[in-house]
């Protein structure tokens, strides 16, 4: 499916120009509190439960698979998930546990999704959206962040800082381990499966089909652990629960404990190559389709 | 700080004492100044981070080496489990046991490990369904090793799969699961929700034949084991440790995993049944009627299908794991640490409220049989040195006792019910007359290893469970039970509590003393 793209959508910004400076109440320094006001949560939670939950699970049939990995948890966690979807936060909240479900904040962002005031107003509602930037953790974000995790709110943050172009995971950033490692509090490893197949990146048609939510087990900074070797356990558990989907646990285990995980960021080849090896992915997962039209 | 047990003496302040009566409740009065209802201790705290404690166990293991260096490539590793009896309620997801198997797989899959098999240790219990399975072992488990075979549940009755390791010193013969006893380790993961659970009672019971099993699971065992809790002073145990010695001797090496519960036996929204009754509020009150009134409106059958719904929001307190004796050590300590309440004495009567559920009737009916198992082989057993009835005293027992059977899960109980206790009810007579026959019948044996049927000697078992009971006492009543399924069990029926009290004072005179196990949350009366 082809989106809208330039001239009939707002042109990409090249990385090489200076942005002009955002108008101060956007972007970074958008105040996002007034979206953890009761009357704000009490209005977000009847959107979720009454309209969003229903619709998901008409259009994405989740699955949620390795719950039982987090029931022992009782503290604050951040979720750190694989992108590839506008779908995979709502799909995520929409499957979490109450407990976390009602008191979860979602890293979004701030060049796109806190870019114009009603945007800004409309993720701030319906996720708890807070702005943050994708490459790095600006000191801006990092406090507002902070602080919310030390009030007792959980964080669902995407740690490939966008949606994947072409259904392949992205490198991984480091703020979520970052975040893990100065707040002490678990990250929880979490693998989306499906969500590209109903709204791709650039797809402006919802192709309803079926999704499945694993949750890993969380990962524990310990003191002093670096923020670099914590990313790359973080990437390394979201392949294999990627792969644990696409083979069966013990297997998955094995291929991990010998370091031989396919890589959530596919084949190094290009073009084609990578998007038909995406669609034996699939195919090793028992939902292949024909590939030639009858 | 959760409280530890208590045993209340009854006065006329007292409010109605909460009773089991199967799917069912009752509110009894006991009699003022000379009754006592003993509850059991508040659940202990659940352990932080289990599945982090496991593996901390399987590193540090005691007595024994840590895990990781007992596995290596291309080696036989098995990996044997608890059976559906365990835990009571069936526990919420996770089951201690998918945590513990995750954690051993885990290890193994860093070893490089391929040949790995797991078997539920059934002993001549009925084979589990998937969705059992599933539920004890968790999907990913499941999933990783059942298509492929590798997920078994031990089959006592095939030649081929058995192993005979020798005969003890007291002549008794071990013959255990053959892929467990040949593979260069075997790690048993249990669940210890009572102290009888565990040692080497899971290899030596859960894995054995009936050939074994015999050794131990007779009257003679049974009547001179008291009780069942208290290993020391349980024939049945010593049997189950020369064997297991035995194994380790011939080579078998064992490296066991055990687990304990706290006693959270029933969800929040009936968080009556885990409280004393004055202390129940508003809330619970209304819970209690609209919860009886309910079930006195529901269909057996949909009332059976509401109680067997329940999942115990059961959490781990312990994990040990290492060398068999120095494991169940510690964990017996735990165990005890839950469920001991001290008692002072004993009383001429015991009144004992009979649930839902006892081991062998999970998604299934509790028959007479099981009424009578429940009643004289585990509650009443449910001690530590002496009953807390004298000899010679009165048992009244409560629970419907209907004449129904699940002839999947007990086609031989059926036969047993019909055709033995008909004849007698006397343990030694039925073991001398009955037992072998129903233990080699081929039909009750393609039952148990095609289907989801008991082993054919199970009910036999069920009744010598009971027999230090039935020579303990002079009576025993149930109340509210088809009078004529009581009657064929042997025992008297009685409308009321108060009818059988006063039944009981043929035995026991005008004014005896009572003792009501407020059971479950299960716990360990400790009488003096």
């Amino acid at each position: 499916m082809i989106g809208r793209v330039f001239p009939l959508a707002r042109p990409t910004w090249p990385g090489s120009v200076p942005r002009p400076p955002v108008r101060k109440a956007l972007g970074l320094a958008y105040d996002t509190d007034w979206a953890r006001s009761p009357g704000a949560r009490a209005g977000r939670a009847a959107v979720r439960d009454l309209v969003a939950a229903p619709l998901l699970k008409v259009i994405a049939a989740p699955e949620t698979r390795g719950l039982d990995r987090i029931s022992h948890l009782d503290e604050p966690a951040i979720f750190a998930a694989n992108h590839a979807s506008h779908l995979d936060a709502p799909l995520i909240v929409s499957v979490l546990p109450a407990r976390w479900r009602d008191e979860l904040f979602v890293g979004g962002a701030a060049d796109y999704f806190f870019d114009t005031r009603v945007k800004a107003a409309t993720f701030a509602f319906l996720l708890n959206a807070v702005p943050i930037e994708r490459q790095r953790v600006s000191r801006q974000s990092a406090r507002v962040v902070e602080t919310l995790l030390g009030d007792g709110w959980s964080m669902l943050i995407f740690p490939e800082g966008g949606r994947s172009p072409d259904g392949w995971g992205q490198p991984h950033t480091r703020g979520a381990a970052w975040l893990a490692s100065r707040t002490g509090l678990p990250i929880v490893p979490v693998h989306v499966e499906g969500t590209r197949r109903i709204l791709a990146k650039g797809s402006r048609t919802l192709r309803p089909g079926s999704t499945v939510v694993t949750f890993g087990r969380p990962l524990r900074p310990g003191a002093g652990t670096d923020a670099r070797a914590l990313a790359a356990d973080l990437e390394q558990a979201i392949a294999a629960l990627a792969d644990e989907l696409g083979s069966d646990w013990y297997t998955a285990r094995r291929r991990a404990a010998a370091g031989t995980t396919p890589p959530l960021t596919g084949p190094e080849s290009r073009g084609w190559r990578r998007a038909w090896a995406l669609d034996e992915r699939a195919g090793r997962r028992g939902r292949a389709r024909d590939r030639w039209p009858r | 700080m959760p409280r530890p047990g208590f045993v209340l003496e009854v006065d006329r302040s007292t409010p109605p004492i909460l009773t089991w009566h199967g799917e069912g409740f009752r509110l009894e009065k006991l009699p003022a100044g000379r009754s006592r209802v003993i509850y059991a201790p508040e659940p202990l705290e659940p352990l932080g981070d289990p599945d982090e404690e496991i593996r901390q166990a399987l590193l540090n293991p005691l007595d024994c080496d840590p895990l990781p260096t007992l596995l290596f490539p291309g080696m036989r590793l098995t990996i044997a489990f608890d059976d559906i009896s365990l835990p009571l309620p069936p526990m919420r997801r996770p089951d201690n046991r998918q945590r513990a198997l995750e954690a051993v797989l885990d290890l193994a899959a860093a070893a490089g490990v391929d040949d790995v098999v797991l078997i539920c240790a059934l002993a001549l219990h009925r084979r589990m369904t998937e969705a059992e399975l599933r539920h004890a072992v968790g999907d990913r488990v499941y999933d990783a090793f059942a298509p492929s075979g590798r997920l078994l549940q031990h089959d006592a009755e095939d030649p081929n799969a058995l192993v005979h390791l020798g005969v003890t010193d007291q002549g008794e013969d071990v013959e255990i699961n053959k892929r467990a006893a040949e593979s260069d380790l075997l790690v048993y993961v249990n669940i210890n929700l009572v102290a009888m659970d565990g040692g080497h009672k899971s290899v030596a019971t859960g894995l054995a034949s009936y050939r074994s099993l015999r050794h131990h699971h007779n009257v003679r065992t049974m009547r001179h084991s008291r009780s069942f809790m208290d290993q020391d002073h349980s024939e049945l145990h010593s049997s189950n440790w020369r064997m297991g010695r035995l194994i380790a001797a011939s080579g078998v090496r064992v490296f066991q995993i055990e687990t304990t519960l706290n006693n959270d036996a029933f969800p929040s929204q009936m968080g009556f049944l885990q409280k004393r009754e004055w202390e129940w509020t508003a809330r619970d009150r209304a819970t209690y009627l609209a919860t009886t009134r309910s079930l006195a409106l529901a269909p057996p059958r949909t009332a059976r299908s509401i109680f067997q719904a329940i999942k115990a929001p059961h959490s781990m307190t312990s994990v040990h794991a290492g060398e068999v004796e120095a494991v169940h050590r510690a964990t017996t300590a735990m165990v005890y640490r839950q469920q001991l309440v001290p008692v002072e004495g004993q009383t001429d009567i015991a009144v004992f409220g009979l649930p839902h559920l006892c081991p062998y009737n999970v998604n299934s009916i509790m028959n007479p049989i099981l009424v009578m198992c429940m009643g004289l082989g585990y509650l009443f057993n449910l001690y530590r040195g002496k009953p807390i009835v004298r000899e010679g005293g009165v048992a009244i027992l409560s629970h419907p006792t209907p004449w129904a059977f699940n002839p999947v899960h007990h086609p031989s109980y059926i036969d047993f019910f019909e055709e033995v206790l008909a004849d007698t009810t006397d343990p030694v007579e039925i073991e001398k007359n009955y037992e072998e026959r129903f233990a080699t019948d081929e039909w009750y044996r393609h039952l148990y290893r095609t289907g989801h049927a008991y082993h054919g000697v199970h009910p036999f078992y069920m009744w010598y469970w009971g027999a230090h009971a039935l020579e303990h006492l002079a009576r025993v009543i149930i109340v509210a039970g088809s009078p004529r399924a009581v009657r064929r069990l042997g025992f008297s029926p009685a409308s009321t509590l108060q009818d059988a009290l006063e039944m009981a004072s043929d035995v026991v005179g005008r004014d005896p003393t009572i003792s009501h196990l407020h059971c479950p949350p299960i716990m360990i009366a400790d009488v003096e």
